[in-house]
């Protein structure tokens, strides 16, 4: 579903974030992708998500090619992507109910299929009551539970996760974290980018890809025990 | 398209400053050029009502001799450019004359000799009025050599004819002079509008909007400024033509084509400044 073949990325400025990357992800599996801040986590995610394109190799996602895919397509394959940020990046001036809808606004749905889906997504993500508030009215967990209700009203082949727990406290780290297993196992990959090793490490039978300084040191997937 | 429609609306509650002025600006960049399309439409109409009356005359010498001048006549009416051409004796000139010129009747009648000349009169088909047709035509009449003088108006038709064009230089410097400061106001304002929605932008992106809806509100907002710009101009350029109209001049009111063409216009400018504007723009978000 998702295939990165020899993957190198390089900037103008900063130089190379990342060296000859290739792995893939299949439907439905869940995987860590880590490593130190600047190993290149976030520059896998932009890539899957056709935000960067690779300076050589080729990125695959769902039927669409880095080295083909038409700026029409981006929007198109950004459909069946979920991508949830460290900072959640929500509209300040909307309620939580409006966040996840304008995500369907905004790809055209009629207003009453928005209605139903928001009203689905925030049970799903146990916010049901707090449809109505503001972000600003939310703790961390919630507002990225709003962001993860968001990442869903697409119905999205893979969620991507940058650092998704990072501006969160223990507990609701792990809430957050329970309701990605829950997600994954209705079916849909998650590719979860973390520095917390202590996720990791209680998430037994997991895939785990290590990155370190743009190249894969360790892929869980290929290493036989 | 509710959604484009609202945020193209919003923009205009964010900023109606920015949004007054680029729609002020536009105003008068058509304002001026709505006063000029009443002068020239004016000038058109005045142009047509001579051209329909445009004739030349070849006034005879009188020593002329009435078989050339008949076969020269029966030349001239071959003349693609001529409609109908008229043989006027010296007594019809007098009988015209005493008709027309009421103020002069007495000294006409108590006249010994008839010192008026026959003439031949040349009328021309329309279209074919224009200064340059006329003087082309007057000067082939002019090599006969019984006609002793002739007479077309032509330096009138001329000045009026260079009022116009005059008029259209004007109006297309002055109005484009205004319409590129309107242009760059409206920029602005799609600028700063793309920079107040600059999140939104970016979840739009994220979640898998086309580029084309995103850019949708703008070049809307564009719209409306420039078809408010074209009404109040509309609105400005009619007020001052009622004013003079009654007062100063007879004139005539422009018609309903133009009217359009100008509030078009004005749309038209109104989202291709923004059409530039966001595509500058959004590449930066």
């Amino acid at each position: 579903m998702i295939r990165l073949s020899h993957v190198t990325k390089e900037y103008p400025r900063s130089g190379r974030a990342l060296d000859d990357v290739s792995f893939e992800l299949r439907k439905g599996e869940f995987c860590f992708l880590t490593g130190h801040s600047g190993a290149g986590k976030t520059t896998v995610l932009r890539l899957i998500h056709m935000a960067e394109t690779p300076t050589s190799g080729e990125v695959r996602v769902s039927g669409y090619s880095s080295t083909r895919i038409r700026r029409k397509d981006v929007a198109m394959l950004r459909r069946k992507i979920g991508y949830v940020f460290q900072d959640f990046r929500l509209l300040q001036d909307r309620t939580a109910a409006q966040n996840v809808a304008f995500a369907l606004e905004v790809t055209g749905a009629r207003p009453a299929v928005i209605r139903a889906k928001v009203a689905k997504l925030l049970a799903q993500v146990g916010l049901a009551s707090k449809a109505q508030a503001y972000p600003s009215e939310l703790s961390g967990g919630e507002q990225q539970r709003v962001a993860i209700a968001r990442a869903l009203a697409h119905d999205p082949l893979v969620l991507l996760a940058d650092e998704a727990t990072g501006n969160l406290d223990e507990r609701a780290t792990w809430g957050i974290f329970e309701l990605f297993r829950s997600i994954n196992s209705a079916g849909t990959a998650v590719l979860f980018a973390t520095h917390d090793l202590d996720l990791v490490r209680k998430s037994v039978g997991a895939r785990v890809i290590e990155l370190d300084h743009g190249q894969i040191v360790y892929d869980s997937a290929t290493v036989t025990v | 398209m509710t959604y484009s429609i609202r945020e193209a609306l919003a923009a205009f509650r964010r900023a109606p400053g920015l949004a007054g002025l680029s729609a002020a600006l536009i105003a008068l960049s058509l304002f001026i050029v709505g006063l000029f399309g009443v002068v020239a439409f004016n000038l058109r109409r005045a142009v047509e009502r001579v051209e329909s009356r445009v004739e030349i005359v070849a006034y005879l010498r009188d020593d002329a001799d009435p078989a050339a001048v008949e076969l020269a006549q029966h030349e001239i009416e071959a003349f693609p450019e001529v409609r109908k051409v008229y043989y006027v004796s010296r007594d019809e000139a007098l009988e015209n004359a005493r008709r027309d010129l009421v103020e002069f009747r007495s000294v006409l009648s108590d006249l010994d000799v008839n010192p008026l000349p026959a003439s031949v009169e040349v009328r021309l088909w329309p279209g074919q009025r224009g200064a340059g047709a006329v003087r082309a035509v007057a000067q082939r009449i002019a090599t006969y050599p019984f006609v002793e003088q002739v007479s077309y108006g032509a330096d009138w038709l001329d000045k009026v004819y260079l009022l116009r064009r005059v008029a259209g230089a004007a109006t297309a410097v002055l109005g484009g002079a205004f319409a590129v400061v309107a242009a760059l106001i409206i920029g602005a304002a799609v600028r700063l509008a793309i920079f107040a929605r600059r999140d939104e932008i970016a979840i739009m992106r994220l979640v898998g909007a086309t580029e084309s809806f995103v850019q949708r509100p703008f070049l809307l907002e564009g719209l409306l400024t420039g078809l408010i710009g074209g009404v109040v101009a509309l609105g400005a350029t009619f007020g001052l033509f009622r004013l003079l109209s009654g007062t100063v001049f007879a004139l005539e009111w422009i018609p309903l084509e133009w009217i359009v063409g100008g509030l078009a216009l004005g749309a038209l400018l109104g989202v291709a400044a923004s059409a530039h504007a966001v595509r500058r723009h959004l590449r930066e978000i």
